[in-house]
């Protein structure tokens, strides 16, 4: 059966147990999404966890996650449906060997090859089309990507939950898929298509939810590493970055240093493993110049615990 | 929009059109759609809670970021009067502020309607008195000949070389064999796939971003420029406008109007820096933090209108204009003062953005601008020599 949560914080706990630590905000969204039916659209950063957000609760639900990566040029043939046109053509061939095809006129020769079992579904086609007790998860990633005309498309087929075929009729999903989209901004995503969606704008997380991040994901790291990575990255974002860390970078880094096998910071360490938070070289200069041997001070600081 | 009889409103309706109400009123665009998705979540989540009420609000009625300031502080004056009076006072209206726009427009200065009757009936005269105004310099015009060069800029068309497009187009010299069409052309032959057909990666245009430099020191090319720059943006798609000047402004959806005046007269309302200082390395750094290196400036000719004084560090401009050169795939530098006789980048900015510059042309007048127009149709080859 489709899950079906009573409250915001129903969502957090189940988001939590499943491996996602949301903020309130993040979570009421979900559950207006879960309950009203609607499609969620995600912008922030990159690496804040918005794809994320999909997965979990693909775990969760237990409906199977389908994700559509957007691009520039995607069309319905990559998205929807495509037909396989080698096989129609060797069963041409084949009813023509047999002789079947003598028999048929273009009309119903035709019929057979524009038929449902020539047709490769897409991902859109697959989450509308989907047969199951338990609703899909439909991931439409990084939609900014995308052209104009395909977000269109999309409007219609989010609006209504249909696909229409013309050579075969229309597709009606019976269990409409909880829809995650996801934009880093590149560009605005039409009014049009915002308006039929939930919105919420993914901030990094805040300390404290920062190191329970931490926590849950590298649990090999011990509580202080992770408060110290978590405040060390807090520090990194106000320097002015090209390209501050998201939770993605500060899970990479305490990874990096529990495989290392560190329990805490210490500043050649940190020089070490700057890569694994920095991935420009003007950002790991900068971050130089502020002074290794600070950020590990101030991560000490913010690390301590009052207990 | 309280349309209902107040017998059969809710609670939740009432707060929700009272408080779509307050936001509309400070300036939000609230569609009547996202209105009724709030009441519908607010049915959710119950109006007992700020937390709740607030959130549901941002996930209905918020759909950009900019707007959460707006929303977080009508909010918290809304939830402030709401508590006052309890919800069920609908009398908000004495707190709804209407902005009204006064056409002060101090900054666009060619708005009269007066010199119509000036128009020339005799071809012969128009068409040497457009040559005059190819070559004179956008500083010595007046407002009527800026009206004439508005005209000439909308002839100028801004193609680059096309990039090859993800997507496959049928044609009869393609390399890939179209089955699609195939099997459709076999149908008529009863089957039989005589006729093979072809298909080959269609053409996209490349995005053209252009950032105008609106600084005091640009003043007598500015309003010519923004005219250029809105003959682009409404002539074609897949351009993206922006003005530089104490800070960065976006001014594509203002200037996508066909009207001129129009369009002018929403930039000009949208950009609140005209003839003030210049920031172009950190605006140039915004540029690129927020549009340009996440995706905008991708693959994307870079036009940038300046003359390139800059109050900034140096540094961080060369910085930026290495960023963005990287990322994009070429970099036009307009510059009107480029013409004066014996000039050389004086300009502390301009030396240190030239290096990263794949084409550095003038921009003083029309002729200089279809020369421009001919340097980004000319592109191909220059990526090489980089």
């Amino acid at each position: 059966m489709a899950t079906q949560p009573d409250s915001p914080s129903d969502v957090s706990n189940a988001l939590s147990l499943h491996g996602y630590i949301p903020d309130d905000g993040l979570a009421t969204s979900v559950f207006l999404a879960m309950t009203l039916r609607r499609p969620l659209l995600l912008e922030g950063e990159a690496g804040v966890g918005k794809t994320e957000v999909a997965k979990v609760l693909s775990r969760w639900t237990g409906g199977e996650l389908i994700r559509l990566q957007c691009y520039e040029g995607i069309d319905v043939s990559q998205a929807v449906y495509d037909w396989d046109y080698s096989r129609q053509l060797l069963h041409l061939r084949a009813a023509e060997a047999t002789g079947e095809s003598l028999g048929l006129t273009t009309t119903a020769l035709e019929q057979q090859l524009y038929n449902e079992r020539f047709l490769l579904k897409r991902a859109l086609m697959q989450a509308i089309d989907h047969v199951g007790e338990i609703p899909p998860v439909l991931l439409i990633d990084e939609i900014d990507r995308a052209d104009d005309e395909f977000e269109a498309y999309l409007l219609e087929v989010l609006s209504d939950y249909q696909i229409t075929v013309p050579e075969i009729g229309r597709f009606t999903a019976v269990r409409p898929p909880l829809v995650i989209l996801t934009s880093n901004r590149t560009r605005d995503v039409h009014d049009a298509l915002k308006r039929r969606c939930l919105y919420h704008w993914v901030e990094h997380p805040d300390f404290e939810r920062e190191v329970r991040i931490v926590r849950m994901r590298v649990p090999q790291a011990l509580e202080r590493l992770a408060r110290q990575v978590a405040g060390a990255v807090e520090t990194l974002r106000t320097l002015n970055l090209y390209k501050p860390p998201g939770v993605a970078e500060t899970i990479d880094w305490a990874q990096a240093l529990a495989a290392l096998g560190r329990q805490e910071l210490d500043e050649a360490t940190v020089e070490a493993t700057l890569g694994a938070v920095l991935k420009y070289r003007e950002d790991q200069d900068r971050t130089r110049q502020h002074g290794i041997a600070d950020l590990v001070k101030q991560a000490f600081e913010r690390g301590f615990q009052p207990s | 929009m309280a349309g209902t009889a107040p017998g059969d409103t809710t609670p939740a309706e009432r707060m929700a059109v009272t408080f779509t109400r307050v936001l509309r009123g400070a300036g939000l665009r609230v569609p009547l759609g996202s209105a009724i998705a709030f009441v519908d979540a607010l049915g959710k989540v119950g109006i007992d809670q700020r937390e709740s009420v607030y959130w549901a609000g941002r996930a209905t009625l918020v759909r950009r970021p900019e707007d959460i300031q707006l929303f977080d502080r009508s909010f918290a004056a809304f939830w402030l009067g709401a508590g006052d009076r309890s919800v069920s006072a609908p009398a908000e209206e004495l707190h709804i502020t209407l902005a009204v726009d006064d056409d002060s427009d101090d900054s666009d200065d060619s708005d009269d309607d007066a010199g119509e009757a000036n128009d020339d009936p005799t071809i012969t005269l128009r068409f040497s008195a457009t040559e005059v105004l190819r070559h004179k310099d956008f500083a010595q015009y007046n407002d009527d000949e800026l009206r004439m060069a508005q005209e000439l800029m909308t002839q100028l068309r801004f193609v680059g070389p096309p990039r090859r497009s993800f997507r496959q187009h049928s044609s009869p010299h393609g390399r890939r064999p179209d089955l699609a069409a195939t099997v459709r052309a076999s149908l008529r032959a009863g089957g039989e796939p005589i006729r093979r057909r072809w298909r080959e990666p269609g053409q996209r245009m490349r995005r053209l971003v252009l950032l105008l430099d609106i600084s005091g020191s640009m003043e007598p090319y500015a309003r010519a420029m923004l005219r250029f720059v809105h003959a682009a943006v409404s002539g074609r798609q897949r351009v993206e406008a922006f003005a530089i000047g104490t800070r960065l402004t976006r001014m594509t959806k203002e200037l996508h109007s066909r009207d001129p005046d129009t369009a002018l007269a929403a930039a000009s309302m949208r950009v609140h820096d005209w003839s003030g200082g210049t920031r172009l390395g950190d605006c140039l750094r915004t540029f690129n933090d927020q549009w340009g290196v996440r995706g905008m400036a991708r693959g994307a000719i870079v036009v940038i209108l300046s003359d390139g004084w800059d109050r900034g560090d140096p540094m961080v401009l060369a910085d930026q204009m290495q960023r963005l050169q990287r990322v994009c795939y070429q970099t036009v530098w307009v510059n009107p003062l480029k013409v004066t006789p014996g000039y050389a980048p004086l300009a502390r900015g301009m030396a240190a953005a030239l290096p990263f510059v794949d084409d550095f042309v003038e921009g003083h007048s029309l002729a200089a601008m279809q020369q421009l127009a001919a340097v980004i149709a000319g592109a191909p080859l220059r990526r090489e020599t980089r």
